[in-house]
């Protein structure tokens, strides 16, 4: 080629030198953008068609849909009326995402100081591991296993809860059924949201600045009170949002809570007695047989809980964001 | 301190022979400091047993409660007599600390023992080869299989993957690219989206296909549901993956003239490679289990279908809860022997994405 054209052979003529970005990488930002954009995208559609779908509803129950503790579809035969109130389901999910919290978060949070300041070298991988196993057992397994190996031990646990301390009203127990209830729902969730309030907890730790913990070593700290004035004060920010993390996987949690927990429209204070709610589980069971109004309302409860997970989610990452992830 | 003594003089060895000196740890308790804190475990085991065989406490719960509050009273007074209140606060909660930990290692335990008791002795050849379209409900399990979950599982997943994976990509390079002005909302949004519930996303799905689209029950419909629920695991570790890779890899490319379209193309994202499949691979098996979405869109199936886009389905999970649904011996046993397949899957969707996690570094 040089041969036959002499004057290219002094080579490739200079780079046009701009900052203005090429044609083609500004197709590169385009599509990038919008495809990070997606996520915002599903989200605000997820609102949207709840929303839309679960207006009728919404208009027709009003607040009372929040606060009434009836469903009952309309029956033509039966000539009722439909009514639908969530107030006991959003009532028995707080209650069992709280008791799941009152037994998991400890459990968590010792493990992750466990794992940060006591474990000898050689057990921090194999149980680093157990609990990351534990964050992918699918929720159906729990379900199963709260259900066929959890349920009739806890059911002993209950009676002797209520043997003991069944003079405090919570504790109380009109009939004799321990089966199924709140306490057996909330311990297999405080099983589910152990890992990932143990995850966060451990990021938490590793955040800790070392001169302060080796400033408190050296004023002859023992572990304990090290950890007491120098790893809490710092993350005890951190430790509540993930704690909050897990309460939000604890409201939305569908079918571990379901295989464990007796649905009953109404709200009951105490919590071994086989009666409890779930806004996920009343969706599983009743989207089944449920009618075209009655799907609606679903999709309402749907909505319901799309929003009050979601409020906890941003607030547990906003808490988390200002402790850990910026320092 | 035999620590010390045991650390031989370094210049007497054979200079051939690379000598690491060991570490010494003067700190570190004798034989004898640790002498008392032995026979107290050993005292309180011995003294736990005898607590329960006398009183009216029973069984394996009453020598655990006993146990630990006997341990955390032995030890303090150890501690306190030895040394002062400090120490018998650091001794106390260094056992709760421990025993914390142990109750959490305690129901993976018996989940995995219990899968491999129940689920184990329903394992057949025959199963992986056959559907339940001829088999009753009641039949044993030497009659029918879960292929076609299994088929049906391999469906959804393998379709949600091929949605997630360019969005949550194209999410994480947004995020460390890009990083456009949004990138601080869409990173909180991404955060948001992992914790949607599951079945606020079978029932968006539901809405959108069958209500405002018409359509009816198929795995496709359930895969786009897994999808939701997949992207933002995909998109987070792809994210932390990227952030890994030296920006010098990038300046070096854009100084060779490369554009932005094409450092991402031939350097960033090849020398990411596999810690964008681990991303990929982690979002497979946190799906890959998922229950509720599916019982709002794949509507279930008996027999085989293999086409993902029209008609009914079925999915291991899915499998597992019509048979736990139920209520009968045969059901349960099927239900756990489904559990056992769906958790080995898991697990290795698992393993493979730790050891390539592993072999980045």
């Amino acid at each position: 080629m040089s041969t036959v054209n002499p004057v290219k052979s002094e080579g490739p003529t200079p780079r046009e030198i701009t900052t203005e970005p090429r044609f083609s990488d500004r197709i590169f930002r385009g599509i990038v953008s919008s495809g990070g954009m997606i996520s915002l995208l599903v989200l605000g559609l997820i609102s949207l068609f709840l929303f839309y779908n679960g207006l009728n509803v919404f208009r027709s129950e009003g607040l009372s849909f929040v606060t009434s503790f009836e469903w009952i579809a309309e029956s033509i035969e039966n000539g009722t009326e439909a009514s639908y109130g969530i107030g006991a389901m959003l009532y028995g999910t707080l209650v069992i995402g709280f008791i799941g919290l009152f037994f998991g978060f400890p459990l968590a949070v010792g493990a992750a100081l466990f794992l940060s300041y006591y474990a000898p070298e050689w057990l921090k991988k194999p149980m680093v591991l157990v609990v990351d196993v534990m964050a992918a057992i699918p929720s159906i397994v729990f379900g199963l296993w709260g259900f066929y190996v959890l349920m009739p031990h806890a059911e002993e646990w209950a009676k002797l809860i209520n043997k003991y301390f069944g003079f405090i009203p919570i504790f109380s127990m009109p009939g004799d059924f321990y089966s199924r209830s709140p306490f057996i729902a909330g311990l297999v969730l405080a099983v589910m949201i152990i890992p990932i309030i143990t995850s966060i907890s451990r990021e938490v730790f590793a955040q800790t600045p070392l001169d302060r913990i080796q400033a408190a070593y050296a004023l002859g700290a023992t572990r304990w009170s090290m950890i007491r004035s120098v790893v809490i004060p710092y993350g005890k920010g951190g430790v509540i949002g993930g704690a909050m993390l897990g309460l939000g996987r604890a409201i939305g949690e569908t079918v571990a809570v379901y295989t464990v927990l007796n649905l009953v429209y109404d709200i009951r204070p105490e919590v071994l007695l086989s009666a409890g709610g779930s806004v996920a589980s009343l969706i599983v069971n009743k989207f089944g047989e449920a009618t075209e109004p009655e799907l609606k309302a679903l999709m309402a409860a749907g909505f319901v809980l799309f929003m009050v997970t979601l409020a906890v989610n941003f607030v547990a990452n906003a808490i988390i964001n200002k402790t850990v992830r910026q320092g | 301190m035999s620590t010390v003594t045991e650390n031989k003089p370094q210049g007497s060895n054979d200079p051939n022979q690379m000598m690491v000196p060991r570490p010494l740890k003067p700190w570190k308790a004798t034989p004898k400091q640790l002498l008392p804190d032995v026979f107290g475990a050993i005292g309180t085991v011995i003294a736990s047993l005898i607590l329960v065989l006398v009183s009216p406490l029973a069984g394996i719960l009453g020598f655990i409660l006993t146990f630990i509050v006997l341990s955390l009273f032995i030890a303090a007074s150890i501690s306190w007599i030895r040394k002062d209140r400090k120490a018998a606060a650091n001794s106390v909660s260094t056992i709760i600390i421990y025993f914390l930990a142990a109750f959490v290692l305690l129901p993976v335990a018996s989940i995995v023992f219990e899968i491999i008791r129940k689920g184990a002795p329903g394992l057949s050849i025959g199963m992986f080869f056959d559907d339940m379209s001829v088999t009753a409900s009641d039949a044993p399990l030497s009659e029918g299989g879960l292929l076609h979950a299994l088929v049906g599982s391999l469906y959804v997943v393998a379709l949600a993957t091929i949605v997630s994976i360019p969005i949550g990509l194209l999410t994480a390079l947004y995020l460390t690219e890009v990083k456009g002005k949004a990138s601080g909302t869409v990173r909180f949004f991404v955060q948001a989206m992992s914790g949607v519930p599951s079945i606020v996303a079978g029932l968006f799905i539901y809405a959108v296909w069958m209500i405002s689209l018409g359509g009816s029950y198929n795995t496709a419909a359930g895969s786009l549901a897994l999808a939701i629920l997949m992207i933002p695991t995909v998109a987070r570790t792809a994210e932390e993956v990227l952030k890994l890779i030296p920006t010098d890899l990038r300046e070096a490319g854009l100084a060779l003239g490369a554009t932005q379209w094409k450092t991402v193309a031939l350097v960033v994202i090849p020398a990411a490679r596999s810690g964008l499949i681990t991303a990929v691979i982690l979002g497979t098996a946190r799906v890959a289990g998922e229950t509720a979405p599916l019982l709002l869109t794949v509507g279930g199936n008996d027999a085989m279908n293999w086409n993902p886009f029209s008609g009914n389905n079925s999915a291991l999970p899915f499998y597992v809860w019509k048979n736990f649904g139920l209520g009968t011996e045969t059901g349960a046993e099927r239900a756990w022997t489904g559990i056992f397949v769906l958790m080995v899957v898991v697990m290795i969707f698992f393993t493979i994405a730790r050891v390539l996690g592993n072999k980045k570094g």
